[in-house]
């Protein structure tokens, strides 16, 4: 690779990750702000206009605070935990092409925010993001607190039984598109149907698995405030806190893209519109917007929601999101043999939810009547 | 294993057990969860409990003991702080005890208002309870949106006593002051207003798969555990024992008053977050009877008993009665002195039978107190309810007994 292209490289992916943890810093302060209005509160609202320096303060507050080490952690791990969250949770989004054409910062027809587009980026996703229990587990156990231990415990259970729900929930869109990189799930949306007017029950399914995956509420046992205190960062400060925090955030940001960019068209404004209908018809700003929708559905749940119990939570994993999905899976790839139109997974799939529905319903009536 | 600074051992990385191969967890008396200082020790078999301890004791105040070397009047205050959730249920319960020592009467308006207060003390109580059961179930909203209505109802109480919370409203001989003028009115739109938010709180919770997959089915307590435990309150209602002292027992003017008492046979957290909602709907219910019956303060209108022996003259009494200047003085520095005898005075409050037995000497300070507190009975119920279960129902079932350290410890 000549100098001047590793050099750029460098250079985007430095702004990248800046961009990435300012969109962090904003997200907290929405994030607190509408939670503060869906609960009759105001929510920071001193530090600038509207509360926009909040986060900032926050983040030198956290930066000049004592950073603890409890005497009984591991010092290596503990220190080292911490980053390889962080470290993943910017990995993972290098992949994402934020845009298709040429509009607003284009860098060879790619977008700028796209450090890599590479022919197996889901692969790469889902290999990276699932490295990101690492940082998990070993903060937790690394900390040597019984909370921590059953707070990384809880993840690690957790993260592994989602992901495979959400690698099924991604495998139906990608026997649709026949490709696994992430620029031409996009492409193949544009003029078409989005994949989530075809894949329905895969785009419901990665939903849910994106909450568990992102240990966010309903799903967020590993750090259940009222069970474990913190769980696997009760004894994190400072600093090291909030990586960790910055982990979470900018692990939302990515599976938020990933939904889009698979389900919802990505950075095309509308379905069934071509991505060079007009001058802005696919930009990074539809992509954005997309992303913001997604946050405040992350929000919201948050803010509505009870937590689940453990064993529930493994539950719904294994015995209803997996089966559903590799039911889903196959579905499509009877279609994908048979060359189906898109609405034809569409009727197939819902007719074989409501079938499953109806069955549910009917054998509970016969245990009941027995 | 590397030493710590302390030149202690590092093992605690390799988490502790004990000799069967458990982990011991100590939840509290620091703990989002335990509503105040209670401690748990906890021992795990991954997340499952295998055995559990309450240790009280955290928030021991001295109340009981404090009572007897105050006069009558002043150990009324320190009863404020035994149950904080419900500080009126406590007043209540020791002016009617005193009362009975005396042998006096209070007027019938004074009863009526001193119902209102307590069922508006049990809505105030029970919206914290599902604010926080709500908030360690992980719905978090609940409790901002609980809290906000809880206040609604201490403003009232500011209104009419200049306190929040330690209230001393109710007192032996009647009521600290009369009400404010307007207060039946500010409490009529509250009690509107609350009506209709009930619905609203149905609606959070009842029907909500997570809640229910949460509540239901765990923390089982059968009708003959309620008894042999001694459990009063929501807490047995929902187990099927139909026992509720405004009913079974009435004092104040709860004869007067048409109210059900709602109950549950099944005897899980389910069962008794149904119990409380619908006690809150039946207080909503009394309370509009009650501001029906109570006459708006005025001059002539009674707040407290004649008995000058017993509560102290008006002002413009003293202007220009002897006997009262006389009076006023005596229960000033002395207070009153009961004749000998002791009484047992239970009420029902919200999280169950709060009983008062006092013992006088015929002093003028009661020679014994002693409180029988609802969740000093209902906390011996953690060890078995959540054996066998998971953390997390842990937190939900402590939550679902609604205890108050303070009202434990005394």
């Amino acid at each position: 690779m000549e100098p001047i292209l590793a050099l750029e490289l460098i250079v985007r992916a430095v702004i990248v990750s800046a961009l990435l943890q300012l969109a962090f810093a904003m997200m907290t302060r929405w994030e607190r702000r509408a939670m503060a209005q869906m609960q009759w509160r105001i929510g920071p609202n001193r530090a600038g206009p509207a509360g926009i320096f909040q986060p900032f303060a926050d983040g030198l507050k956290l930066l000049f605070k004592e950073q603890l080490m409890p005497d009984g952690a591991r010092p290596f791990l503990y220190l080292v935990a911490p980053c390889i969250s962080l470290v993943v949770a910017l990995t993972s989004f290098s992949v994402i092409p934020t845009q298709l054409g040429n509009w607003p910062f284009p860098v060879e027809g790619r977008s700028l925010f796209q450090i890599a587009d590479i022919d197996v980026g889901v692969l790469f996703l889902l290999g990276i993001t699932s490295l990101s229990v690492y940082g998990i587990v070993l903060g937790g156990w690394a900390s040597g607190n019984k909370y921590s231990l059953i707070g990384s415990i809880r993840a690690s259970a957790q993260m592994v039984s989602y992901e495979l729900a959400l690698g099924t929930a991604l495998l139906s869109p990608l026997l649709m598109v026949g490709s696994l990189s992430f620029r031409e799930i996009a492409q193949f949306q544009s003029g078409g149907a989005w994949l989530v007017l075809s894949q329905p029950l895969a785009a419901i399914i990665f939903m849910i698995s994106a909450l568990a995956e992102t240990n966010r509420a309903p799903f967020d046992l590993p750090e259940a405030e009222q069970e474990l205190g913190a769980g696997f960062h009760t004894e994190y400060s400072g600093m090291r806190f909030s990586l960790f925090f910055m982990a979470e955030y900018i692990a939302m940001i990515t599976v938020s893209s990933v939904l889009v960019t698979v389900f919802f068209g990505g950075p095309i404004l509308l379905p069934f519109m071509s991505a060079d209908a007009f001058l802005f018809s696919e930009s990074f700003f539809w992509y954005a917007f997309k992303i913001l929708i997604c946050m405040f559905c992350f929000i919201w749940i948050r803010a509505t929601f009870p937590r689940f119990r453990y064993d529930q939570l493994m539950n719904i994993g294994w015995r209803v999101l997996l089966p559903l999905g590799l039911m889903n899976l196959a579905i499509t790839a009877v279609g994908v043999v048979f060359q189906m139109p898109w609405w034809g997974y569409t009727i197939a799939i819902c007719g074989a939810v409501a079938l499953l529905y109806v069955g549910g319903k009917l054998s509970r009536r016969q245990e009941s009547n027995h | 294993m590397a030493a710590s600074k302390t030149g202690i051992p590092n093992t605690a990385a390799t988490v502790e057990t004990d000799e069967s191969g458990y982990t011991v967890m100590n939840m509290g008396p620091q703990h989002p969860s335990t509503h105040g200082v209670l401690r748990l020790i906890l021992t795990l078999d991954g997340e499952r409990v295998v055995r559990s301890e309450p240790d009280i004791g955290y928030l021991h105040t001295g109340i009981e003991k404090t009572a007897e070397v105050k006069t009558y009047q002043q150990a009324l205050t320190v009863t404020d702080r035994m149950d904080y959730l419900a500080p009126l249920s406590n007043n209540l319960g020791y002016s009617l005890a005193v009362e009975r020592l005396l042998g006096i009467e209070v007027p019938e308006r004074v009863s009526h208002i001193r119902v209102l207060l307590a069922e508006l003390q049990r809505i105030a109580s029970h919206m914290v309870w599902l604010g926080t059961s709500g908030l360690d179930a992980g719905a978090m909203s609940m409790f901002l949106y609980c809290f906000q209505e809880r206040e609604t109802i201490l403003d009232l109480f500011e209104e009419v006593s200049g306190v929040r919370m330690m209230t001393s409203y109710i007192q032996p001989g009647g009521l600290m002051a009369d009400l404010n003028p307007g207060f039946l009115e500010k409490t009529e739109a509250v009690v509107e207003e609350l009506t209709k938010k009930i619905d609203m709180y149905y609606g959070l919770l009842e029907k909500n798969p997570i809640w229910m997959e949460r509540t239901k089915n765990i923390g089982y307590l059968t009708p003959e555990d309620a008894r042999h435990w001694c459990i009063t309150g929501p807490v047995a209602r929902a187990s099927g024992v139909d026992w509720d002292l405004r009913r079974d027992r009435p004092y104040a003017a709860y004869a007067d008053y048409d109210f059900e008492v709602p109950t549950r046979t099944v005897g899980d957290c389910y069962a008794r977050y149904i119990v409380r909602m619908e006690e809150m709907e039946q207080s909503l219910n009394i309370c509009r009877q009650a501001l029906k019956k109570i006459a708006p303060p005025g001059v002539g209108v009674p707040y407290r008993t004649d008995d000058r022996k017993i509560v102290p003259p008006p002002k413009y009494e003293i202007q220009y009665s002897m006997e009262s200047l006389i009076h006023h003085f005596k229960l000033f520095t002395e207070g009153f002195s009961p004749p000998p005898g002791d009484v047992y005075q239970a009420v029902e409050g919200p999280r169950g039978e709060v009983g008062f037995h006092m013992v006088s000497d015929g002093s003028n300070k009661p020679y014994r107190m002693r409180v029988r507190t609802p969740s000093f009975t209902n906390v011996q119920l953690i060890p078995h309810l959540i054996q066998d279960l998971l953390l997390a129902d842990v937190v939900a079932i402590l939550a679902s007994i609604d205890f108050v350290l303070g009202d434990c410890d005394r």
